[in-house]
């Protein structure tokens, strides 16, 4: 394994599937050891891009590689190093939950792994499922055996593909705490998700695609800052509103108002504005950005 | 355990966990065709001189299930993979196309030997045992079960339906195996008729197979051994050519 190299690199990759430009131009670079979010809407490319990682889908243009192993020529090291959970909970009937965990480390070339297997079966609570038919277990054990399949050969990297879509809440916490500490221990995570807050808590670094291009890219809490969009909330004694801030300040349905601002020396000239028209505010409440206001800004402007 | 011997076994387990599907159904399917047919017939027809028509008929029963499970093998677990889509469990891990096709390729060619072992057992209490060429038998049962095998990778692959594979089965598979001379001897077809089975490369398999059995045949066996090799070298290529392109897999 080369050290030096970063856990991902992805240089100018372009697909198109008939009609589509699934992926146009990504360049990416993450370094060992980073928990990395891939966000999008549906059809934004994220899908194309993992599955170029993992070689189920071959690029028209550009390059790939996996602790400095490319993906098509080195795919065997690329392989070993990286470990995939697919979107679909997909999983085999013949088998249960040991043979699978069995199978799949064979596959890998791993003859002697039941040490790790029992591990791992232990960590996501699979043990008392190991000898249980894969089609006999809930959703949720599915999504577990998938996550205990990609991490048999010990990766580097682990690609986890939108993990918690449809999951309770209970296996969602368990899931991040296993896998933050997969990220504490050195493993570089790439995960693409629908859900902003997680990956607001969780992802050091974020990259935003549309249409196939990197719209965003940058440490969470700078994306964060992009947008200063803040919101007050507003209770007032009276429905009496200085002439200046008509435009500005919206009236809910609810009798309270609402007012968008960057700056909070805005906030300052309001207050006073409203105190000099004789009303008084009974209830505020600030709103700070999140990631969804971000990313609902940068897809829009994109 | 290798990557290769470890998807072999995957494919060993696979079929083996439903033997009674995968071995019993059609051992019991064959013996049933060999009670009526020699039921009906052994009183009527002689094929060769000198060998009842049960004998004739046990190594073409052999052989039908032999072609029809290794067929069977591969392209069914791969269509189910691809249905189900747990396939990528074995597109993700550092497999070559080489070593995805000689794991598909040889738990084809068990089940094969599985079942066509299993045939021939049940058969020995109606036809008398007699082996006059062993040699031929394993060459032609091995080559028999390896074509099958890849042709059913190469269905498996191309299927994107149960509907497709199916057709695939019935329309070619079916139709090649019960009309190669498994029932009768193509001698017995007007002239059309056997110039066409001179080109199907089942009727090679059989004919050849059962020259292993009653040392006689339509043709020489040397010849047909010449033309399954070529046939099994042939459809090989094809299927290495597109596993090596993802054809359908990788896309």
């Amino acid at each position: 394994m080369n050290q030096a190299a970063p856990a991902i690199r992805v240089s100018d990759l372009r697909k198109r599937f008939r009609a589509t430009q699934a992926l146009d131009g990504v360049s990416l670079e993450i370094p060992p050891g980073e928990f990395f979010g891939l966000l999008g809407p549906n059809g934004a490319g994220k899908t194309t891009l993992i599955s170029i990682l993992a070689g189920l889908t071959r690029a028209d243009s550009g390059h790939a590689a996996i602790m400095g192993h490319d993906v098509v020529r080195d795919y065997r090291q690329a392989r070993r190093a990286l470990g995939v959970v697919p979107q679909e909970l997909v999983y085999d009937p013949f088998f249960n939950v040991r043979e699978t965990l069995r199978i799949q480390s064979g596959y890998f070339g791993l003859k002697h792994n039941d040490g790790w297997i029992d591990e791992i079966m232990h960590h996501l609570d699979l043990t008392p499922h190991a000898d249980k038919n894969t089609q006999n277990l809930s959703g949720g054990m599915k999504r577990r055996l998938l996550v205990a399949q990609a991490l048999v050969h010990k990766p580097p990297v682990i690609v986890l593909d939108e993990p918690t879509a449809g999951v309770d809440v209970d296996l969602r916490r368990s899931l991040w705490e296993f896998v933050s500490r997969l990220n504490r221990e050195g493993h570089t995570i790439l995960l693409t998700t629908h859900y902003l807050e997680e990956a607001e808590a969780l992802c050091g670094r974020i990259a935003m695609l549309k249409s196939g291009r990197v719209v965003a890219l940058d440490a969470t809490r700078n994306l964060l800052k992009l947008t200063n969009e803040h919101c007050a909330q507003l209770r007032l004694s009276t429905e009496t509103i200085p002439a200046a801030w008509q435009t500005r300040l919206l009236h809910d349905a609810g009798g309270s108002w609402r007012m968008n601002f960057s700056d909070y020396r805005e906030l300052e000239t309001l207050l006073a504005d409203l105190r000099g028209v004789g009303t008084h505010v009974l209830e505020m409440q600030l709103q700070e950005p999140d990631l969804e206001d971000v990313f609902t800004d940068i897809m829009k402007r994109t | 355990m290798s990557g290769l011997s470890a998807l072999f076994y995957k494919e060993l387990l696979r079929f083996w966990k439903v033997v009674v599907q995968t071995v019993v159904a059609p051992v019991v399917t064959a013996l049933l065709y060999l009670l009526i047919f020699s039921h009906v017939l052994e009183e009527h027809v002689q094929v060769y001189p000198g060998v009842s028509y049960t004998s004739f008929l046990v190594p073409g029963l052999v052989m039908m299930s032999m072609l029809q499970n290794a067929f069977s093998n591969s392209s069914s677990s791969l269509i189910q993979s691809k249905m189900q889509g747990n396939i990528v469990f074995v597109l993700l891990p550092p497999l070559s196309y080489l070593e995805f096709f000689l794991a598909y390729l040889g738990a084809s060619i068990l089940r094969g030997l599985i079942v066509g072992l299993g045939v021939w057992a049940v058969t020995l209490w109606y036809a008398p045992f007699q082996l006059p060429h062993p040699g031929w038998l394993l060459a032609y049962a091995l080559l028999a079960c390896a074509i099958m095998g890849a042709v059913g990778i190469v269905a498996g692959i191309w299927a994107e339906k149960y509907d497709q594979l199916a057709a695939f089965q019935n329309f070619l598979i079916l139709p090649l195996t019960f009309l190669s001379g498994v029932f009768y001897s193509i001698n017995s077809l007007p002239p059309f008729w056997q110039a066409v089975s001179r080109v199907n490369p089942v009727f090679y398999l059989i004919d050849g197979f059962r020259y292993a059995f009653v040392g006689q045949s339509d043709t020489d066996p040397g010849l047909g051994l010449l033309v399954a090799g070529a046939c099994f070298v042939a459809i090989s290529a094809l299927t290495l050519m597109l596993l090596k392109s993802g054809y359908k897999l990788r896309h």
